[in-house]
């Protein structure tokens, strides 16, 4: 199914009301998750994409899928029980960083736990973005934001640690730079079974940039190419010369019982009782 | 099935009621004293192919069963104040997206955690307006055994037929004493099915359709057709939208859609009211202390109706009024579990034609017959 891909196809044709700021990541990681979907000849009808609050929550009214735009953190609670409820279907949840590990972080920890059947596509650009540039759980020490403005002093969540803590059998990292091996995670991830959670570095040079002497899309996209290493670079590495990198990678793929599976198994030996 | 008498609790029958009815998903969270609902739910939805999920909290139990509901499947969860309040953000989201869903309150006392173990009604108020904004709401206020089943199926027919949430409000009393109650055979009930639309070809799927009535087609998920759901104000179509005309007509239909209805939702016992001089307005486990109260009144030469509402929201205004207007009524005594929540709706509607006196309690107990004809013989 590879090769020349109409986006338009992906995108819906009747609402085109779009609210992101010019040169956004977020629109690089839809063009990739649309090469996944189309590339792996996933039914449209066959999928649901559920989204958090936020400019990255915004993606579901764009795309046409069974979409549900939820409320700020909560895209995987309704989400699961879309899976459970109809769990031969995809489900696509997107979330930014505020959405997924600060006031959802608890649905997001229990999904990866539960190991249910749903891939979490995590859009961190180290902001709250909508909101006009608070700081998030993984906005890095010294940056100013919005309710930073003497530098952030807190501490940061690693998104991928938190989700290889809690159970996540996929457990992977790209930024938008590197469109090709996201897209290849994203791929990954729909096929996998389980609960998959694909972390993308994104850029928000409007609401972090800005107070961060990164104006541009381009010096967003600069700082995160020299903040990034890949897995394979940094096994080489030093503990000091990897403090204050993030590492992309693909970090974990396990087999584990998935809890849809289950239920249904146990629904099957209960049959006629 | 044929034999299904025996001795349940309240929350047991509204566990059975709510399969009976066509329940298929439940979500929740446990807290006393409503956790045996869940229990019955995780031992008998498995064995009919239903689903249950044991969610992280109450406001991603909410979540699940809004989401269920978008496949296509009747869904539940139930709590009691707390869970309530936390399931408050996504009743909210239920509402604007006019997703049909049963939510149980088993009510405790309050506020906070409260007393856990002890019947409440101060929840009340919060079956209307827990969660911001206008919406709409449809309460049912059980009042024994026999109407926890039976008004736990007319809960999920009501949310079939206006595509809103539905509160079941019960109390630890309801929820947990023993009764022998004759279940009917499921196959006799009046059920309300869920009707998913499917589109012509061609013809692009409206969630939130103007055009046929007060109360759109039902769609779902996975059915060929796509749509988009939002909590935004939203267009016929689900996309979000500021256009001032569509998010006037938009809100206006959704709370019509219960208001322009109120006569199909609003139910209410009269009991003992044809020669009473005087009227006591109760609901839930105080209603069927005040039918007993009654009773022992009139041994005492009294003449005392009671005006039971089985619906407390839309709240029975056109009811009440007659009542009122009858000329036949004294006085009106409202006994309710709580410090004064409905008694001002009583007050709204009474507009001061008749003398009104509450009896109120909160101290764990509940508002027995006795308390109901001391109160009566106080005041009156
Ligand atoms: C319950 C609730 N609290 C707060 C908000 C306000 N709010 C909207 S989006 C947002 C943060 C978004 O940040 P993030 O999740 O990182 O998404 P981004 O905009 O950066 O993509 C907040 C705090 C809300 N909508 N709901
Ligand atoms: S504020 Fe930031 S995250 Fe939001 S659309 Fe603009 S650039 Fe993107
Ligand atoms: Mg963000």
């Amino acid at each position: 199914m590879a090769g020349y891909i109409n986006y338009e196809y992906y995108l819906r044709q009747d609402y085109r009301n779009l609210q992101w700021c010019p040169g956004c990541g977020d629109g690089a990681i839809l063009q990739a998750f649309f090469r996944a979907v189309h590339e792996l000849g996933i039914s449209k009808d066959d999928m649901a994409v559920v989204s958090g609050i936020g400019c990255s929550g915004r993606i579901s009214g764009y795309i046409d899928f069974n979409t549900m735009h939820t409320t700020h953190g909560r895209p995987v609670a309704f989400a699961t029980g879309i899976k459970l409820a109809a769990p031969d279907k995809y489900v696509v949840v997107f979330g930014g960083d505020g959405d997924q590990t600060a006031i959802g972080g608890n649905h997001f920890i229990h999904a990866c736990r539960r190991n249910i059947d749903m891939t979490i596509i995590v859009i961190n650009n180290n902001v709250y973005g909508m909101t006009g540039g608070q700081y998030s759980p993984t906005t890095p020490s010294g940056f100013k934001t919005q309710t930073t403005p003497y530098g952030n002093y807190d501490s940061q969540f690693d998104i991928v640690k938190l989700a290889i803590g809690a159970g996540a059998t996929y457990v992977a990292r790209e930024s938008v730079i590197k469109p090709v091996v996201l897209t290849k995670y994203i791929k990954k991830a729909l096929q996998h079974k389980g609960c998959s959670v694909v972390e993308v570095i994104s850029n928000c040079h409007i609401n972090l940039g800005r107070r961060n002497k990164m104006k541009s899309p381009h010096a967003v996209l600069e700082w995160i190419k020299d903040h990034t290493v890949p897995l394979s670079r940094a096994n080489k590495m030093s503990e000091e010369e990897l403090a204050g990198k993030v590492i992309t990678g693909e970090f974990v793929e396990v087999e584990k019982p998935e809890f849809t599976e289950s239920y249904y198994k146990l629904c099957e030996s209960l049959k006629g009782e | 099935m044929s034999n299904r008498k025996g001795v349940y609790t309240g929350n047991e029958l509204i566990a059975i009621a709510a399969i009976d009815a066509g329940c298929r998903f439940y979500a929740g969270y446990p807290i006393t004293p409503s956790s045996e609902i869940m229990e019955v739910m995780s031992k008998e939805l498995p064995k009919v192919g239903g689903a249950f999920i044991q969610m992280e909290d109450e406001i991603a139990s909410m979540a699940a069963a809004i989401g269920a509901a978008w496949t296509g499947v009747k869904s539940m969860t139930a709590s009691s104040g707390p869970g309530i309040s936390l399931k408050s953000e996504h009743i909210g989201y239920a509402c604007i997206t006019e997703t049909p869903v049963v939510i149980v309150n088993i009510m405790r006392g309050g506020p906070s955690t409260g007393f856990p173990t002890a019947p409440s009604q101060s929840d009340v108020m919060q079956a209307r307006w827990g969660t911001h904004g206008d919406h709409p709401a449809i309460a049912l206020v059980p009042g024994n055994a026999k109407e926890m089943y039976y008004e736990t199926v007319r809960a999920f027919n009501l949310a079939e037929k206006f595509r809103t949430p539905v509160f079941i409000l019960g109390d630890e009393i309801l929820g947990h004493m023993n009764t022998m109650v004759e279940l009917p055979d499921p196959s006799d009930l009046d059920i309300v099915e869920r009707k998913i639309y499917s589109p012509k070809q061609g013809e692009k799927y409206k969630p939130f359709d103007m055009s046929k009535g007060d109360v759109p087609p039902m769609g779902a998920f996975f059915r060929g057709y796509r749509f988009h759901l939002t909590g935004l104000n939203h267009n016929e179509y689900g996309y979000p939208t500021i256009d001032r005309d569509m998010i006037k007509m938009q809100q206006e239909r959704m709370m019509k859609k219960v208001e322009n209805h109120v006569e199909e939702i609003v139910k209410n016992e009269l009991f003992n009211m044809d020669d009473a001089d005087y009227v006591i307005f109760a609901y839930g486990s105080t209603g069927a202390a005040a039918k007993l109260a009654s009773k022992m009144l009139r041994e005492k030469g009294k003449k005392v109706g009671v005006f039971r509402p089985i619906t407390i929201w839309p709240f029975p205004d056109r009811q009440i009024d007659e009542v009122i207007t009858s000329g036949k009524y004294k006085g009106i005594l409202v006994a309710e579990a709580n410090l004064g929540q409905i008694i001002y709706e009583v007050e709204r509607v009474n507009r001061g034609r008749l003398p009104i006196k509450d009896l109120l309690k909160v101290d764990g107990t509940p508002v027995s017959p006795t308390d109901i004809v001391s109160r009566f013989e106080e005041v009156f």
